[in-house]
C-alpha cells in the first residue's frame, strides 16, 4: 500500500528538485490565452463610464445617444440616479459594440450629470481628516505600558508611515462572457475560479437575468497577475455576462489601465506615533502606538502593532481614515508589510539608540517572538552569515568618504500559508496516461507544476507522465488562491487522489505479481515488489491489467481533509538587505538582498525561489517607488498610469540570494504556502539599511530622493 | 482616441499643406510616443495627423562644414548609432542614454523630444497646460508639485521642459529650422522654447503650419568640453528629476567660456547664468564646480514639494562640470 | 478615458491645444458641479469636421492626399505573410494584431507605451505597439512573437525563459522575449549590465528580472555557439 505521508528526502525523485514551470513553453511562446486574448466569433468589446469625482451624487443619467452609435449592441448601468459615486474611477456605465473603438466612443455619448459632494482624498491622520472622516477602531493595552516606560532605561520616539499602493496586475481585471442557451461561460481574470456562482447568480439575478449557478462555467487556465486583488468576479464580471445577454453576442470587458489603477487594487496606507523602550542591556520592555491609515471609503481593519515581537508593556490605538478612493484589497500579506515596515523601523531605531548592532537586538529580544523564536533565531543567523553581517555592519552613519553610502537591515517577518480545501481528481488510465484535475488556479506561481510533481512522485513516474488540468469549473472545486493557501491546498488533495488511485491499481496488479498489495510500490515507471525490484512490471504493463474502466480517484486537501498531515502552517522569515545611497542626491539603490525563509516542504525549489526573488523586488519597488498619488483640491488621483505609477525595471533590482530551511525540523512539518510572507520584509529591511547607511531614518516610504533629502536636511519637503 | 484622418507626404511641403492654422486641425505624427497618448487621454484631438516619417528630407545626419545636422526625424537610436559625431558630444550622448528604454530610443524622434508637451500630471489629467480649476486658480501651488519648476513658476506655467536633449542642445548652441507656408526660418533651440503668458500661448514658439525640418549642431561646439548629469530616481524609462548640460571652453584647467542649461526645472530649459559668470576665468576643480553648482540655485523659488530639486541642481551642475574635464 | 475631457473647464485650457474640441467646450464660470459626462454628437461633429478639412486639402497637393478617418484599406507584413485588413487610421498596431488578426501575444496592459508588455519588432527594431499606429506599420516588415518559432518549437530566447523561470503569471513575457530577441539580433555576445540596460523598456510586476538576466545570458550563448539566429 502506498503510504499518504511525504516520502523522506532519500526517496524524493521529484518533490524539492529545482524543476522548470510545465506551462513555461506555452507563456514565453506568446500561445498562452489569457482572458484579455480571448476573441470568440462575434465577440463585442465593452468599455466603461466611469465618475471623474471622488464623491458626488448622480442627477440624471442618458444612454440615449450611446445607444443609437454605430456598432452598439448592448448598454448596461451600475447604478442610478439618485445614487452616490464614492471614489474616482467608480463604475457607471458600460457599452458593448462591435469594435474596441466604437465601444469607446459609444461610452463617451452616455450623458452622466453630478452633484459633487464633499471628499476627503489626502491620505492624512485623523486629527486633519474632519469630523466623520475616521474611525477610531481599537485602544488596546497589555501589561502596564506606563509602568513599562518607568522601566525602560532608553526610549526611542519616531513617526513612521507607508502609502497607499495598488496592485496593478499586468492583466487589467476583467473577462469574456459567452452565453450558450441558460448557460454562460466566463473567461475570467481570477484568482478563484471555483467560487464564482453565487456572485454570478446574484449579480445576473439583480439585473433581472434567471440564472442558476449550476449553470457557470469558468475558464482561467492562465491569468496575468491577481496579488489578492482578483477573488471577486466584480461588477464589471457581472456586466459583461449582462451585456452577453442583452446583445446575444460574447463580449469582452477588461479595465483599462486608469481605472485598473483607480479601483481595482489598494493597499491601505499605514501611520504610526511609536514610543518604544527597553532596558540598557537592550530588553524591550514597552510600546506605545498611534496608528492610523486608509483604505477607502468603507476602511479596513485594525492592524495590531508591534508585529511579531510581542512586548511585554503596550498600549496601542488605530483608526481608520475613510477617504474616497478605490477600496482596499487584499494586497499580498494583508496589513503585514505595514505592521513590520512600522514596527521593525521603530525597533531598529530603538537598536541604534541604544547603540546595539540590531541583530544583537533582535536575538536578545528573539524569545519575545513566542513559539517560533528557535526558528527565527536560525533564519537571522543564516542571513547574516549569507551577507556578511558582522563583516560589513556599521554603527549609524557610513563614515567613509564620497557621496555614496552603504549599509544593511533587516526584518523578520511571519504568516500563516495552510493549504486551502479543495478537491483533485486523480484518473489512470488503462494505457497509462494519467489526469490530475483540479478547478485551481495559476497565478504565476506554478500551480500546475507543483501539482504535477506530487502526482508523479506519488505515482513513481516522470513529470510528463502526468497531465494536469486546472483553471476550469469543469474540474472538482479548489479554494481560492489567497492567504498563501494553494500549494498547500493543491498538494495535499493531489497526494490524497493520487495515493488512492494507486492504492486501486495495486490491488488489481499485486495478484499478477504473486503478492499482495501492501507489499507493492510505484517507483521508477513500474510497479514493483517493495525490497525485491526484479520483481516489476512497467507502469504501462501494470495499467493494462485494470481492464477497461479508469481509475478514478478524488481526493480533499486542506486542514479538513485526510491530506491534513501533509500540510501546516505558520512560517518565518528574515531578510537582510544592503543598500547604497548616494547622499547628495537622494537616490536609493537597493545593491543587495538575502532572504531566509521557511515555508515547510519546498514542492519546486525552481519556483519557490521564483516566489522569493519576485516578493523581494516587488518589496522593493514599494520601499522605494510605488505611490498612489492624490489631490485634494480635485480629488483626483494624479498617476493613474505605469509611467508615474513607478514600479522598478530591471536595472533597479540588485542582487538577491534566497535561502530556504529545510532541515528535518522545518520539512517535517509539511508543506506550506510561501508566496505571502518574502513579501513582509522588503521595506522593513531597506528602511532599516538606509538608515544604516545615512544615519537618520527616512520616515516615509517610499524612500525618494525628495524624501531621502528631507531626511538628511538636504532641501525636500518642508 | 477620436478619429482623424492620416496624411502620408513624402515632401516637407506636402506636408505643411496638410497642417491647419489652427492646433486642432492637424498635428505632425512622428515616433507618436507622446501625441498618442495625449490623443488616447483625449487631451488633444486633432481632426488629422500627418505622418512625417516618409519624408525623406526630415531624415539622415549629417556631418557638414556648418556642424552636425540631424534631420527632425530622426530616431534617438538612429542618432545614437553615429558614435563618431556623439563622441564629441558627449553631452548628448549621455541625454539619448538618459531615455533608457531601447522601444522609446527606436521610436521617438529627436523633433518629437523637443517638441513633446511637459508630463505635468495636471494637464495630463486634464486640467490644461496652465493646471487650473474650473475657478481658473492654478492648481499647482497647493497641491503635489514635487516634479513641478523651481524656477519661473510664479504664474501662469508650472511645469517642466520635459525634453531630454534640449538642455544638452541649448548649452551646444544647437538652432533649429523650421518650415512653414511662409518658407523657412531658423531658430536657436533655446528660442524654441517659451513659457506661455496666458491659455492662448504654446510652451514651444511654433506654428500650427510649421514643421520642425532640422536640428543643426555649430561645428564650433565640437571644440567645448561637454557634459550633461542626470539625476534619476530609477534606471528604467523615467523622466529625470533634475538634468544639467554643460559646454566649456577650456584653456589649460582655465575656464574661457562656460554654457551650463538645467533641464526639469523649469517651463523651459533653463539657463543657469550665474554659475555661468562664476566659472568664468577660473580654474574648473571640484571647489569651482561647488561653487557654481550652488551659483545655479539662485533665483529658485521652489514651491511645497519640491526643495529638493534646489540640491539636485547643485548636484547636477557639480558632476556634470567634473565629467565635461574628467 | 470618457472622463477626461470635461475637465477642461479652465478658462485657458481650450483656446490653442484644440483639447476636447470645441463642440465640448463649456463657457467659462461654467462649474464642473453642473456638467455632464461624455457629452454627445463629439464623435459625429468631428467626423464632419475632418471631412470638409480633407476636401480643402487633397485638390491642391496631388500625391499627398489624406485618408480616413473612416476605416480604410491596410496591409501589414507579419512575420513575413501579407495580411489585409480594414481599419481606422486610429487603430493601433497592437489593436489591429490583437482585436483584428487575433495575434495576442502582444499584450495590452498600460496602452501608453510605459511598459513595454506590447513589444514586437519593426524593422528589426523593438517599439510599444500600442503607439504605433496600424496605417503607420505598413511597408515595414513587423515581426511577432507568434512567428518567433515554427509551431511547437521554441526559440533559444522563448527557451531560456522556460529554463530559468524567467516568468511567473507570464502575462509581460512575450513583450520581454521580443525584447530581448531584437537586442540579442544586434548585440549576440552581451554582458550582464547590457542585459540590464537593453530592458529597460520593459517592466514585469511579479518581479521575474533574476532570471531574466540569467534567460537572456543563457540564450545569447546558445544562439552564438549555433552560429546563427533563428
Amino acid at each position: 500500500m502506498a503510504d499518504l505521508q511525504w516520502p523522506p528526502a532519500a526517496n524524493r525523485h521529484l518533490i524539492g528538485k529545482s524543476i522548470s514551470r510545465i506551462d513555461g513553453p506555452w507563456k514565453s511562446s506568446g500561445t498562452a490565452k489569457y482572458s484579455y486574448d480571448m476573441n470568440p466569433p462575434g465577440l463585442l468589446y465593452a468599455k466603461m463610464v466611469t465618475s471623474p469625482y471622488a464623491h458626488a451624487k448622480i442627477t440624471a443619467i442618458d444612454t440615449s445617444a450611446a445607444e443609437h452609435a454605430p456598432g452598439v449592441h448592448a448598454v448596461h448601468l451600475f447604478t442610478a440616479v439618485g445614487k452616490e459615486v464614492t471614489c474616482e474611477g467608480q463604475e457607471v456605465a458600460a457599452v458593448a459594440a462591435d469594435t474596441e473603438e466604437q465601444a469607446e466612443d459609444a461610452a463617451r455619448l452616455v450623458r452622466v450629470e453630478y452633484d459633487e459632494l464633499p471628499y476627503l482624498v489626502a491620505d492624512t491622520d485623523p486629527t486633519h481628516a474632519g469630523a466623520g472622516n475616521f474611525r477610531q477602531n481599537s485602544e488596546e493595552t497589555q501589561g502596564n505600558p506606563t509602568q513599562g516606560f518607568q522601566q525602560a532605561e532608553v526610549v526611542s520616539e519616531g513617526e513612521y508611515g507607508l502609502p497607499v499602493i495598488t496592485h496593478c496586475c499586468m492583466e487589467s481585471h476583467g473577462s469574456v462572457a459567452q452565453w450558450d442557451g441558460d448557460k454562460l461561460n466566463v473567461w475570467l481574470s481570477t484568482q478563484n475560479v471555483s467560487g464564482q456562482g453565487g456572485e454570478y447568480a446574484q449579480g445576473l439575478s439583480n439585473a433581472g437575468i434567471n440564472f442558476s449557478a449550476s449553470n457557470l462555467h469558468v475558464d482561467c487556465q492562465v491569468m496575468g497577475g491577481g496579488f489578492g486583488s482578483k477573488f471577486s468576479a466584480d461588477t464589471w464580471g457581472v456586466a459583461a455576462a449582462v451585456l452577453a445577454k442583452k446583445a446575444g453576442r460574447p463580449v469582452k470587458l477588461m479595465l483599462d489601465r486608469n481605472v485598473e489603477l483607480l479601483v481595482a487594487g489598494c493597499r491601505p496606507s499605514m501611520h504610526g506615533k511609536i514610543r518604544v523602550g527597553a532596558k540598557r542591556d537592550g530588553t524591550l520592555v514597552a510600546w506605545e502606538s498611534q496608528s492610523w491609515g486608509t483604505g477607502g471609503v468603507r476602511g479596513f481593519g485594525v492592524p495590531p502593532i508591534p508585529y511579531i515581537f510581542d512586548i511585554p508593556n503596550y498600549s496601542r490605538t488605530h483608526a481608520n481614515v475613510l477617504t474616497n478612493i478605490g477600496a482596499a484589497r487584499a494586497w499580498r500579506a494583508p496589513n503585514h508589510p505595514q505592521m513590520c515596515y512600522l514596527t521593525m523601523t521603530a525597533l531598529e531605531d530603538l537598536a541604534a539608540k541604544l547603540g546595539m548592532d540590531p541583530l544583537d537586538f533582535f536575538l536578545k529580544n528573539i524569545a519575545l517572538t513566542g513559539e517560533r523564536a528557535d526558528y527565527y533565531k536560525q533564519e537571522l543567523q543564516q542571513a547574516a552569515e549569507m551577507i556578511g553581517w558582522k563583516q560589513k555592519w556599521h554603527p549609524r552613519g557610513d563614515k567613509t568618504p564620497g557621496s555614496i553610502k552603504r549599509g544593511l537591515g533587516l526584518s523578520i517577518h511571519t504568516w500563516g500559508g495552510a493549504g486551502h480545501q479543495g478537491f483533485c481528481r486523480t484518473t489512470i488510465h488503462p494505457d497509462g496516461s494519467v489526469e490530475v484535475a483540479t478547478g485551481s488556479q495559476d497565478l504565476g506561481t506554478g500551480t500546475r507544476t507543483v501539482i504535477g510533481i506530487v502526482a508523479a512522485e506519488t505515482l513513481g513516474l516522470p513529470l510528463e507522465g502526468v497531465q494536469v488540468e486546472i483553471g476550469d469549473t469543469k474540474y472538482p472545486p479548489d479554494g481560492a488562491s489567497g492567504g498563501s493557501s494553494t500549494v498547500g491546498g493543491v498538494t495535499s488533495s493531489t497526494r490524497v487522489a493520487a495515493t488512492d488511485a494507486l492504492n486501486q491499481l495495486l490491488a488489481k496488479v499485486a495478484p499478477s505479481l504473486g503478492t499482495t498489495p501492501d507489499k507493492l510500490e510505484a517507483a521508477q515507471g513500474q510497479i514493483r515488489v517493495i525490497g525485491d525490484p526484479s520483481k516489476a512490471i512497467s507502469w504501462k504493463q501494470a495499467c493494462a491489467k485494470m481492464g477497461a474502466t479508469p481509475i478514478v480517484a478524488q481526493g480533499q486537501g486542506g486542514s479538513r481533509g485526510p491530506g491534513r498531515a501533509l500540510i501546516s502552517a505558520g512560517v518565518g522569515g528574515a531578510q537582510m538587505a544592503e543598500v547604497s545611497v548616494d547622499v547628495d542626491t537622494g537616490v536609493v539603490r537597493m545593491e543587495k538582498m538575502v532572504a531566509v525563509q521557511d515555508c515547510g516542504l519546498v514542492i519546486d525549489s525552481k519556483t519557490a525561489e521564483s516566489q522569493v526573488f519576485g516578493a523581494c523586488i516587488m518589496g522593493t519597488c514599494y520601499a522605494l517607488h510605488e505611490e498612489k498619488i492624490m489631490d485634494q483640491q480635485t480629488g483626483t488621483c494624479l498617476n493613474p498610469n505605469m509611467e508615474f505609477y513607478k514600479l522598478g525595471g530591471i536595472d533597479d533590482i540588485g542582487d538577491i540570494v534566497v535561502h530556504f530551511m529545510t532541515d528535518p525540523m522545518y520539512e517535517n512539518r509539511g508543506v506550506i504556502g510561501l508566496g505571502e510572507p518574502p513579501v513582509v520584509s522588503p521595506g522593513a529591511a531597506i528602511s532599516n539599511a538606509v538608515a544604516n547607511a545615512i544615519g537618520v531614518r527616512v520616515p516615509e516610504l517610499p524612500m525618494t530622493p525628495d524624501r531621502v533629502l528631507a531626511a538628511l536636511g538636504k532641501g525636500g519637503q518642508a | 482616441m477620436r478619429p482623424f484622418e492620416y496624411g502620408n507626404p513624402s515632401t516637407v511641403a506636402q506636408a505643411v499643406a496638410l497642417l491647419g492654422p489652427q492646433w486642432d486641425e492637424a498635428a505632425v505624427l512622428a515616433g507618436g510616443t507622446d501625441l498618442l497618448s495625449l490623443m488616447k487621454d483625449y487631451i488633444v484631438s486633432p481632426k488629422r495627423l500627418v505622418n512625417i516619417k516618409n519624408i525623406r528630407a526630415l531624415g539622415g545626419v549629417r556631418e557638414e562644414k556648418a556642424g552636425l545636422r540631424i534631420g527632425a526625424a530622426v530616431t534617438l537610436e538612429e542618432l545614437y548609432e553615429h558614435p563618431g559625431p556623439l563622441g564629441r558630444y558627449p553631452a548628448l550622448r549621455t541625454a539619448i542614454e538618459g531615455v533608457s528604454s531601447p522601444q522609446m530610443r527606436g521610436m521617438g524622434t529627436v523633433g518629437g523630444d523637443l517638441l513633446q508637451r511637459p508630463r505635468c500630471w495636471y494637464f495630463r489629467n486634464g486640467f490644461g497646460l496652465l493646471a487650473r480649476n474650473a475657478k481658473g486658480q492654478p492648481l499647482v501651488p497647493g497641491g503635489d508639485n514635487r516634479y513641478h519648476a523651481i524656477f519661473a513658476n510664479s504664474g501662469p506655467a508650472y511645469f517642466v521642459c520635459p525634453s531630454s536633449l534640449a538642455p544638452a542642445l541649448v548649452t551646444l548652441g544647437a538652432s533649429v529650422r523650421l518650415e512653414g507656408p511662409k518658407g523657412a526660418r531658423e531658430l536657436p533651440v533655446a528660442q524654441l522654447f517659451q513659457i506661455p503668458k496666458d491659455a492662448n500661448e504654446r510652451e514651444h514658439a511654433i506654428a500650427p503650419q510649421e514643421i520642425l525640418a532640422e536640428i543643426l549642431i555649430p561645428a564650433s561646439a565640437a571644440s567645448t568640453r561637454n557634459a550633461t548629469y542626470e539625476v534619476r530616481e530609477r534606471q528604467f524609462m523615467d523622466w529625470p528629476l533634475a538634468t544639467a548640460s554643460v559646454a566649456l571652453r577650456l584653456e589649460g584647467r582655465e575656464v574661457r567660456q562656460a554654457q551650463i542649461v538645467l533641464g526639469e526645472v523649469a517651463p523651459t530649459p533653463w539657463r543657469a547664468e550665474a554659475a555661468e559668470r562664476e566659472l568664468a576665468g577660473k580654474t574648473l576643480d571640484e571647489a569651482a564646480a561647488a561653487r557654481a553648482g550652488e551659483a545655479a540655485t539662485q533665483g529658485a523659488h521652489p514651491l511645497s514639494r519640491n526643495g529638493y530639486k534646489v540640491q539636485l541642481v547643485r548636484v547636477a551642475v557639480q558632476r556634470a562640470l567634473l565629467a565635461a574635464i574628467a | 478615458m470618457p472622463d477626461q475631457d470635461e475637465r477642461h473647464d479652465s478658462p485657458e485650457s481650450e483656446g490653442s491645444d484644440g483639447e476636447a474640441g470645441s463642440d465640448q467646450k463649456p463657457s467659462k464660470g461654467f462649474s464642473r458641479r453642473q456638467f455632464i459626462k461624455g457629452t454627445g454628437l463629439a464623435v459625429s461633429a468631428s467626423v464632419f469636421a475632418t471631412e470638409g478639412l480633407l476636401k480643402a486639402a487633397a485638390p491642391d497637393q496631388a500625391g499627398a492626399g489624406v485618408e480616413g478617418p473612416g476605416a480604410v484599406k491596410v496591409q501589414l507584413r507579419i512575420n513575413g505573410q501579407l495580411r489585409q485588413l480594414q481599419v481606422e487610421p486610429r487603430v493601433t498596431l497592437l489593436d489591429a494584431l490583437r482585436n483584428r488578426l487575433d495575434m495576442t501575444g502582444a499584450k495590452k496592459v498600460c496602452d501608453r507605451a510605459s511598459c513595454g508588455a506590447c513589444t514586437v519588432i519593426l524593422d528589426g527594431r523593438p517599439v510599444y505597439s500600442c503607439t504605433v499606429l496600424a496605417i503607420d506599420a505598413q511597408g515595414k516588415s513587423i515581426e511577432t512573437i507568434e512567428g518567433l518559432a515554427p509551431k511547437g518549437t521554441l526559440h533559444p530566447v522563448s527557451q531560456a525563459f522556460v529554463d530559468n523561470d524567467a516568468q511567473q503569471c507570464g502575462f509581460c513575457t512575450p513583450g520581454f522575449v521580443m525584447a530581448v530577441k531584437a537586442y540579442l539580433d544586434k548585440h549576440p555576445h552581451p554582458t550582464a549590465d547590457e542585459v540590464k540596460a537593453s530592458l529597460n523598456g520593459n517592466l514585469c510586476r511579479c518581479g521575474t528580472y533574476m532570471g531574466v538576466r540569467q534567460a537572456v545570458l543563457e540564450a545569447a550563448t546558445k544562439m552564438t555557439r549555433k552560429g546563427g539566429r533563428a
